[in-house]
This record gives C-alpha cells, sequence and structure tokens, in this order.
C-alpha cells in the first residue's frame, strides 16, 4: 500500500486540476474524435460543445481529441475493452465493421423515436450515408466528411502559359498541364502531388473510380484489388512520375503536403476538402478547387468521420447522445462547421443556410465538395479494415516507389487480402 | 533461539521484497508467460473458444515476407547505429577529454540530445528531412542538387532514421567513454610519450584495449535499445513506405493496437523476446565476467 | 583519423602559444562536430522563435514572435500535460525509491533462501521492460482498471530492477560496524534502513532518480498504449498526438510545442549539467 500513496496524492493533485464535476443530475457524456487535417480544429468542437451545453445544461459533454482517426479508433477501443466505454464517438466512417465485429455500437435505427427523429435519420446526402449503413440499418451519422479534391494555384498556371481559370478536366490534361508546369519552371516547381502516405488507399480508390472501378463488395467481404482497372488507374498515378516527371518520386507525405503547396513547390494538389479553410487562410497566392479529373468517369471516395453511439451506455445516456449528434449536425451547426474547416455540410438544408449560402457565393470552392458528391463512391470499407488497407497501402508505396510494378503489387495485395478475408466470406 | 532468530530475519527479509516481487510478478513475469501462452492460441472466431494451434502461429509468421522485412530492418537498424555511434561516442570521447578550447561547452553540445526525448527529436527532424520544403533539401538545392525523398524513398527511409537514431544515442554513450579516459592512469600516456609511441599507435595498442570494457558495456546498451526504442517512427515514417522503417517493436504495436490481433502481436514479441535473452546471456557472460558483483 | 595522425606528427614541436594561436585539426573537428551536433536544437528555437515564413529562409533580423508558443498552448491542454507529467514523474521515482530501498536492503542484508537465484530473476527485468511487453501489460493493467490514469502509466516501471541493483551495491559497501550500533541503540530494521543506509546512500538516490526522471519524461510508447485522454497524457503523448504528421502541421507552431515539452528538462540539464552527467555515469558504470 506504501506504494500508492505518492500516486494517490499526485492523483489527487491533478483532479483537483481536471474539469469542474458536473453535478449529480446532469448526464455526462464522453466522446471521442479525430482530427486529421489542419487548423486548430479542437478549439472548433471545444466551442460547438460549450455552446450546446449552455443550451442543454442537463447534459455535460467531454470531448476528447485522440489523434488522427487511427489513434482514435486504438483509443476507444482501449477504452471499451477496459470497461470506460464513452457514450459517443466521432470515428473513422470506416470503422464500422471492426465496430460491429466487437459488437460495440448501436443502430441510430434503434435509437430514434418521434417522427422528426426518423425525419432528422433521412435528412442527409445520401452519398454520405453509404459507409455508415450495414444489411439496413444505420449505425453512422456523417458528421466531418469530406471527399477528395484538386486545389490548384492559379498563379503557377499562368506563369506556365495555362489558362488560370481552367483545371484539369481529365487524366490526360492532368499529366501534360502539370509536366508544362514542371517544364516552365525549370524544375523549381512540381505539376502534382497526391499524397501517399496517410490515406495513400483513399487517393488509389480516387483513381480507380475515376476508371469505373470499385475496389470492395458491398458487404465488406471481398476486394478487387488486381482487377485490370485497378491496375490501369495505378499505372497512371505511378507514371505522373515517371513518365510525365510532373510529380517527385517517391512517396509525398500527407501532413505536409499542404505546406508544400502554400510554399508554392507544387501547383496542383489532391487533398481533402477539410483543408479547404486552412489553406485559405494561409495561401498567399489566388487558388482555386476543382473536382477531380476523369478517366472514363468523375469521381472520388467520401471519407471523414462519422458519430457512433455505444451499446454500453445506458438508455438516458444514448438519448442524451442522440440529442448531442442532433444539435452537431443541424443545418446551422453543420453549415458552420463547414465554414470553419472546408468539410462539407452533411445536409442540403445545411447548404441552405444563409451562412453557408453566402459563403459559398463569396467564396466557390466551398461547394466543389458537395457537387463532387455525386460522383462519389463508399470509402473502402470491409472487414479487418485496418489491415486490408495497409495491404493496399503497401502496394500502392511499392509501386510509387518503384519497387514493384502496378500489377505484381496489386497481385500480392489481393493474395493477401484473400487470406485475412477468408473467415468473413458468407 | 538462534535458529528462530534466523527465521524472523528471513520472514523480515521476504516481507521486505513483498512489494517488488508483486509488481515484477504482475508486470514482467507474468506478462511474459501469458505472451508465450497466447502465441500458442488461436482465438475464437465470431464467439467460439479460443483454439490450442501449436507452432502454427510461428509458422504463420515465419511464412510472412513482412514479418522478414522487418526483422532484418531490425537487424540493419541495428549494425546501421550501433557500430556508427560507438565510433561516434568514442572520437567524441577523446576529444573533450583532451585539451580543447570550449571544452565544456562542446560536451554539453554532444550530449544534450541524450536528454530530449525521442519524440521531440523526431519533431525536429522531420523538418530536415520533408521533401522539397524540408530543410537537408533545400540546403541541397542551393548547392545545385536535386532533393532526395529522405523518409519517402524506401532505399533511404531506413537511412535517415539511423542518422537520426544514431544523433541521439552517440552522446550517451560517449559519457561512459569518458568516465573510462579519465580512469586510464596518465602514467601510461607519460610512459608511452618518453617511448615517442605515435597518438595513432598509443591509441590502438594501449586506449583502445583498455576501453574493452566500456565498449562492451555500451554495445550491450545499444542492442537493448535497437530494439526498444521505436518511438521516432510515430512521428517519422509509421513504418513506411511499405515497410520499408517498419521495427520489430512497432510491428507489435501495430498488430496488436491498429489490426487488433493480439496473437500475432504475442508471436512477434517472443521472437523479441528471444532476441533479448541473447542479449542477455552475452551480458551476464562475457560482461559480467569482467566487473564484479559482490 | 587521418586528422590525428597528421597531428601528432606535429606534437613534439606544438608550443603552448602556438595552439592557442592557430587552432588545430582536432580542435576544427571537433568543434564541427559539436555544431552539427546542437544544430538541430538551435533550429527548433529558430523555427519556434519566427513566423512560419521563416522556416527555411534565414535572415538575420527575422521578426522575432511568440505567437507559434501562443497557438501551441492554445491549440493543446499543455498545461494538462505538464501536470501529468509532474505527477507521473514524481510519482513513479517516489514509489521506485520506496518498493526499490526495501527490495535492495532484503538482497544487501537479510539471509533469504535461494537469494542469488532472486537477484538474478530480478536483473532479468533489465531486459524484459514493460515496453516489450505492451500487448500483455495492456490486459494486465486493464484488468487493474488503470487503463488511462497516471497510476497505469508509472506502476509497470515501480519495481525497477535497476533500482533495486543500483541500492543493492550502495548498501553492501555500508560498512555493518555503522548498523551495529544502531541496533544497540535499539532500532528497529526500518529505523536502521531510515537512519543509516538511507542517508549514506543519497549519491546514489540522486544519480538513479535522475535517470529515472528524465527516463519517465521522456518515455512514450507505455503511455501511449495506456492512456486515452488528456486527464492522463503526459507531454509526450500529448506533443505526439499534436504533431501527428497527418494533422497537416503547421511547422513552427509544432517546434513550439516540442521546445514547450522540452523545456523543464533542458533547463534542468543546463543547470545541473555535472550531476545529471554524473548520474547517468554512475547509473550506467556498475
Amino acid at each position: 500500500m506504501r506504494l500508492r500513496i505518492p500516486f494517490a496524492t499526485t492523483a489527487l493533485v491533478a483532479g483537483l486540476l481536471s474539469a469542474a464535476q458536473a453535478s449529480a443530475d446532469t448526464i455526462d457524456l464522453t466522446m471521442y474524435y479525430p482530427v486529421s487535417v489542419g487548423g486548430a480544429l479542437t478549439d472548433v468542437i471545444d466551442n460547438l460543445v460549450n455552446e450546446f451545453e449552455s443550451e442543454h445544461p442537463e447534459i455535460s459533454v467531454e470531448a476528447i481529441y485522440a489523434g488522427n482517426y487511427d489513434d482514435t479508433r486504438v483509443r476507444t477501443m482501449s477504452a471499451i475493452e477496459s470497461g470506460d466505454t464513452p457514450q459517443l464517438s466521432v470515428m473513422f466512417s470506416i470503422d464500422l465493421y471492426e465496430l460491429i465485429e466487437q459488437d460495440a455500437i448501436v443502430a441510430f435505427d434503434d435509437l430514434v423515436e418521434t417522427d422528426e427523429e426518423r425525419d432528422w435519420l433521412n435528412s442527409f446526402y445520401p452519398g454520405l450515408m453509404e459507409n455508415g449503413q450495414l444489411d439496413g440499418k444505420t449505425y453512422g451519422i456523417p458528421f466531418q466528411r469530406s471527399t477528395i479534391v484538386l486545389f490548384w494555384n492559379k498563379e503557377a498556371f499562368e506563369a506556365a502559359g495555362l489558362d488560370p481559370e481552367t483545371p484539369p478536366e481529365n487524366w490526360q490534361e492532368m499529366a501534360d498541364m502539370a509536366a508544362t508546369i514542371r517544364e516552365a519552371s525549370n524544375g523549381e516547381q512540381w505539376g502534382v502531388m497526391v499524397p501517399s502516405t496517410g490515406y495513400p488507399y483513399w487517393m488509389f480508390q480516387a483513381f480507380a473510380f475515376q476508371n469505373g472501378h470499385r475496389l470492395m463488395s458491398e458487404d465488406g467481404t471481398e476486394v478487387y484489388f488486381d482487377d485490370p482497372a485497378a491496375v490501369e488507374a495505378l499505372e497512371y498515378w505511378v507514371s505522373l512520375a515517371t513518365e510525365h516527371n510532373a510529380m517527385p518520386d517517391g512517396t509525398i507525405e500527407w501532413g505536409t503536403l499542404r505546406q508544400n503547396f502554400i510554399e508554392q513547390s507544387t501547383a496542383m494538389m489532391w487533398h481533402t476538402t477539410g483543408n479547404l479553410t486552412a489553406v485559405r487562410n494561409e495561401a498567399g497566392f489566388d487558388f482555386g478547387v476543382a473536382m477531380l479529373p476523369m478517366n472514363t468517369q468523375r469521381g472520388s471516395p467520401t471519407g471523414g468521420g462519422n458519430f457512433y453511439v455505444f451499446k454500453d451506455a445506458s438508455e438516458e445516456e444514448q438519448r442524451a447522445a442522440m440529442t448531442f449528434i442532433r444539435w452537431m449536425t443541424a443545418p446551422e451547426r453543420a453549415a458552420d462547421w463547414s465554414i470553419e474547416t472546408g468539410y462539407m455540410g452533411v445536409s442540403p438544408a445545411a447548404y441552405e443556410t444563409d451562412a453557408l449560402r453566402e459563403y459559398v457565393e463569396s467564396f466557390p470552392p466551398a461547394a466543389v465538395a458537395r457537387d463532387q458528391l455525386e460522383h462519389g463512391t463508399a470509402e473502402l470499407s470491409t472487414y479487418q479494415g485496418g489491415r486490408i488497407r495497409r495491404t493496399l497501402d503497401n502496394a500502392v508505396q511499392a509501386a510509387l516507389t518503384g519497387q514493384m510494378e502496378p500489377e505484381a503489387a496489386l497481385s500480392q495485395a489481393q493474395r493477401e487480402a484473400d487470406a485475412i478475408l477468408r473467415r468473413y466470406a458468407r | 533461539m538462534a535458529l528462530t532468530a534466523h527465521h524472523k530475519m528471513q520472514m523480515y527479509g521476504a516481507l521486505l521484497l513483498l512489494p517488488a516481487a508483486v509488481l515484477l510478478a504482475a508486470f514482467a513475469y507474468l506478462p511474459t508467460i501469458t505472451t508465450v501462452i497466447n502465441s500458442l492460441f488461436l482465438p475464437g472466431f465470431r464467439g467460439a473458444p479460443p483454439e490450442f494451434v501449436g507452432l502454427e502461429n510461428y509458422r504463420f509468421l515465419f511464412d510472412d515476407a513482412k514479418f522478414w522485412k522487418v526483422a532484418r530492418n531490425n537487424l540493419i537498424y541495428a549494425l546501421g547505429t550501433i557500430p556508427t555511434s560507438i565510433a561516434l561516442a568514442l572520437g567524441m570521447a577523446l576529444f573533450v577529454n583532451g585539451k580543447l578550447p570550449g571544452r565544456g561547452l562542446v560536451r554539453m553540445a554532444y550530449f544534450t540530445p541524450t536528454i530530449l526525448p525521442m519524440i521531440a527529436a523526431a519533431n525536429i527532424w522531420m523538418f530536415f528531412y520533408a521533401p522539397q520544403i524540408g530543410l537537408f533539401n533545400k540546403l541541397l538545392g542551393a548547392l545545385g542538387f536535386s532533393g532526395v525523398n529522405w523518409l519517402g524513398d524506401p532505399s533511404v527511409a531506413l537511412g535517415s532514421v539511423i542518422v537520426m537514431s544514431v544523433w541521439k544515442e552517440a552522446g550517451f554513450f560517449m559519457i561512459f567513454y569518458l568516465a573510462a579516459l579519465q580512469g586510464i592512469p596518465p602514467e601510461l600516456k607519460e610512459a608511452s610519450d618518453l617511448e615517442g609511441t605515435s597518438r595513432w599507435s598509443f591509441f590502438w595498442r594501449v586506449t583502445f584495449p583498455l576501453l574493452m570494457p566500456t565498449t562492451l558495456f555500451v554495445l550491450i546498451n545499444a542492442l537493448i535499445n535497437a530494439v526498444r526504442v521505436v518511438d521516432h517512427l510515430f512521428i517519422l515514417t509509421k513504418g513506411g513506405p511499405n515497410n520499408a522503417t517498419n521495427l520489430l517493436l512497432y510491428y507489435v504495436y501495430e498488430n496488436a493496437f491498429s489490426f487488433f490481433d493480439r496473437t500475432t502481436a504475442a508471436t512477434i514479441t517472443v521472437v523479441i523476446l528471444l532476441v533479448l535473452a541473447v542479449v542477455a546471456t552475452l551480458k551476464f557472460t562475457i560482461l559480467d565476467r569482467r566487473t564484479h558483483y559482490q | 583519423m587521418s586528422s590525428t595522425t597528421t597531428h601528432s606528427s606535429f606534437r613534439n614541436s606544438t608550443s603552448r602559444s602556438r595552439r592557442l594561436s592557430i587552432p588545430s585539426l582536432e580542435t576544427v573537428a571537433a568543434w564541427l562536430l559539436a555544431v552539427i551536433w546542437i544544430f538541430p536544437l538551435l533550429y527548433a528555437f529558430w523555427a519556434a522563435f519566427h513566423p512560419s515564413e521563416f522556416m527555411v529562409r534565414f535572415e538575420l533580423f527575422a521578426p522575432l514572435t511568440l505567437d507559434n508558443f501562443v497557438n501551441a498552448w492554445s491549440q493543446a491542454p499543455f498545461g494538462r500535460y505538464y501536470l501529468n507529467t509532474f505527477a507521473l514523474v514524481t510519482g513513479v521515482v517516489l514509489a521506485q525509491f520506496v518498493v526499490c530501498t526495501l527490495a535492495a536492503f532484503a538482497f544487501a542484508r537479510f539471509p533469504i533462501p535461494g537469494k542469488n537465484l532472486l537477484f538474478m530473476l530480478v536483473l532479468i527485468q533489465l531486459f524484459v521492460f514493460p515496453e516489450v511487453l505492451i500487448v500483455e501489460n495492456y490486459r494486465i493493467a486493464s484488468e487493474l482498471g488503470l487503463i488511462n490514469t497516471i497510476t497505469g502509466i508509472g506502476l509497470p516501471y515501480v519495481a525497477s530492477a535497476f533500482g533495486i541493483f543500483l541500492l543493492r551495491q550502495t548498501f553492501k559497501t555500508i560498512p555493518r560496524e555503522l548498523e551495529d550500533a544502531a541496533r544497540i541503540e535499539g532500532c528497529s530494521w526500518l529505523e536502521i534502513l531510515w537512519k543509516v543506509y538511507v542517508p549514506l546512500a543519497k549519491p546514489t538516490y540522486l544519480a538513479y532518480g535522475l535517470v529515472s526522471i528524465s527516463h519517465h519524461w521522456n518515455n512514450f510508447l507505455w503511455p501511449l498504449v495506456v492512456t486515452n485522454s488528456v486527464s492522463s497524457r503526459p507531454l509526450t503523448v500529448g506533443l505526439g498526438v499534436f504533431s501527428a504528421p497527418e494533422t497537416g502541421v503547421n511547422w513552427a507552431t509544432v517546434s513550439a510545442a516540442t521546445l514547450l515539452s522540452i523545456a523543464p528538462l533542458l533547463i534542468a540539464f543546463l543547470l545541473f549539467q555535472r550531476q545529471f552527467v554524473q548520474s547517468f555515469l554512475r547509473a550506467g558504470i556498475r
């Protein structure tokens, strides 16, 4: 017992400084959430939570920033495992299968009670609901959702003799324009950068979908990495560096890419729309945002985080979580959130609010992600998602770094993925 | 009576040991045993009970090219960091042990990286390594060279990680050499000066052999660190690209916490424990023969 | 190495005054290495105290700013992280002192059957440290309800083989006569430990304490695994979460955050350099 004393004292000191204890009749909610883009998003969340608490004094929410999406999954699962389950969390939309497999979450269909709530459940863009649904039930409510968009530096375009107002429409144009810029800058500036760390599978999914190919089955038990259309997509990505000399060799860091764009070391980048506001605040030049270029069709996977409610929470807590989630996803908040970050307004109603309508009018790039949604596809989501995604990540990186040919890399990934998913085939 | 007093002493001693014993059992022995046990079972699928599979998990692991890649990385990492940091540490110690203007400052410069957290060091080096906008490539660019994708090119990435580790570690090892150098009697030096021995041969014939126990000690520590410290990977590369910089312990972390595959994690952990057992044997047999415990 | 030989051939003729006027190759090499070694840290200072556009542009009169620190401080609860780290380090070191002292005393002075074997068992922990066993230790911490607590971060390190080893060595050097004198005065074993052994082992405690403080201030992997939220996250984990590259790092802010988290230890080190180095030495060389 001796050894506990110092801990007890220090823990006491720590406890004294922790947030004021909520009184007995309030409902305490704990929520983990990720941030995967730049800017002080934790502040934005804290402010939203404070506002919610002042409107709903009976509910107190502790929002815990847990790192990136992977970290957040790890932290939440760890909390669940240790019996310290949060009542709700914002997690990767594609964590669905893992959460289901761990039997951790409840369907919103079972939580809604009134018609009003049922309407709310149907108020979101269907494209954003895809990753949150399984077997006809909705488990994830869209919150910080994005698509991949193309950011381009208008001044760089102009300097290279391109029309600064016309972004590339298709793969060929993007490669040509990027090569032109690279040449015109005498090798000072790259034409385009597509990030290949962090979430390489996500970017690859965009290429594949633009080539008319979807990488996984609806039920998350099969993947199709080695399809000729997928191989072609990866070959194109690789060729941007090897053939067109428009993109640097090797992998491109997700995290520092925005900085690269800001510092004008690349004229175009593919990145999540969640970065938009940060780019807008930091860029010292005129830039535009466009939908990703197409090959056989337009396309981008959706991405980002959904709200989940956990099974271990009491009924009362689940109701309170519902109240909070409804409040957070209400059109006005969705509009604010979109303006603050660049993430999408998750419902059509959000874009009809005065705030977001005016914002989009004054800053048209803010609507690109939404407009692209009609060409959207669900993000890569399967059972054993972490491992499957890593398999594909490795293949993409192996191809981009010249360790393997795209076809060989993807066939290997397919074999590995098949082995991982063997147990899940229905 | 004497016997009971003796027993009393024994009891008392055991009581004194108790807190440490309980804690060691809970956080060292028990987990070691359960790790080994877990590596022999496959967890039940969809609610089924765990199944004893013998060495199958090991067979599976050894069939996995990724595991071998990670193991090879770790070997290269060890071979890359250990001799370099030992040589540098020795060089630093020799510098600082001599009559050097501003010796205190130099010693401080060498030693300071040691007290930084690995995470902080990695943050700083991230700025150096970032392609295009990072400091190294800016410098290369200014000299007219094209940049290197320090962390994104699989043929360079592990080397970049190694360089950072050497920077972090060398100063720590230096202090042991420094202490050992100061323990070498000055008469030896004086005698060799009288004989006109060159400094070069004095170093190889006298100093270096005398430093052997220190070198062994540092070697053991460096070996342990090569297995145990993977913090920087969380910032620099996350083991990528395509596992080019993945190390065993990071691979354990990934398996256990990113993929929820505790079985594979346990199996790799056992491999790590075996490596450490070799290091421990090395230490207890070779090193400790030279130092006296009692 | 060629520099050493060149230098040594000059050596006999080198007079003291000459050495002062022209720095020898060896001196130049030593200083060059020192500059290289300290450069990353200086660079972090540069980046943290200048606006972000000066990250890779070195201008002597670039404007200084504290904004990066303000940003870092406001974007993450560094105050809380400090407190957690402080609580962790204090708790671990004090607990280690108590537990290791008792065990070391037992090993040094009590006739325990199978003592040598037991001691070897303890030494195993020098190699099988908590980080390697993260998976199982995590499970155990979870069963003890220690996930996301500062106790959970510290407890696996409390019974430190290293501490037991060091203190046992020290206790063994203390002459029995001192102990006997105390016993004649009627002191109990614990009183003897407290009045005779502990005071005489003060330098060992200092050395071990400093090493332990540095280690736990800087420890990352296990705290990362065992903490879930701000309430227990120490500085290293907070910094790791804050500056993970996925968040689209603003370098200037990350530099500031990095300096914030290393500052206390760094300052302590600069002030008490000699004690630090000697502690590491004492703790390292048995």
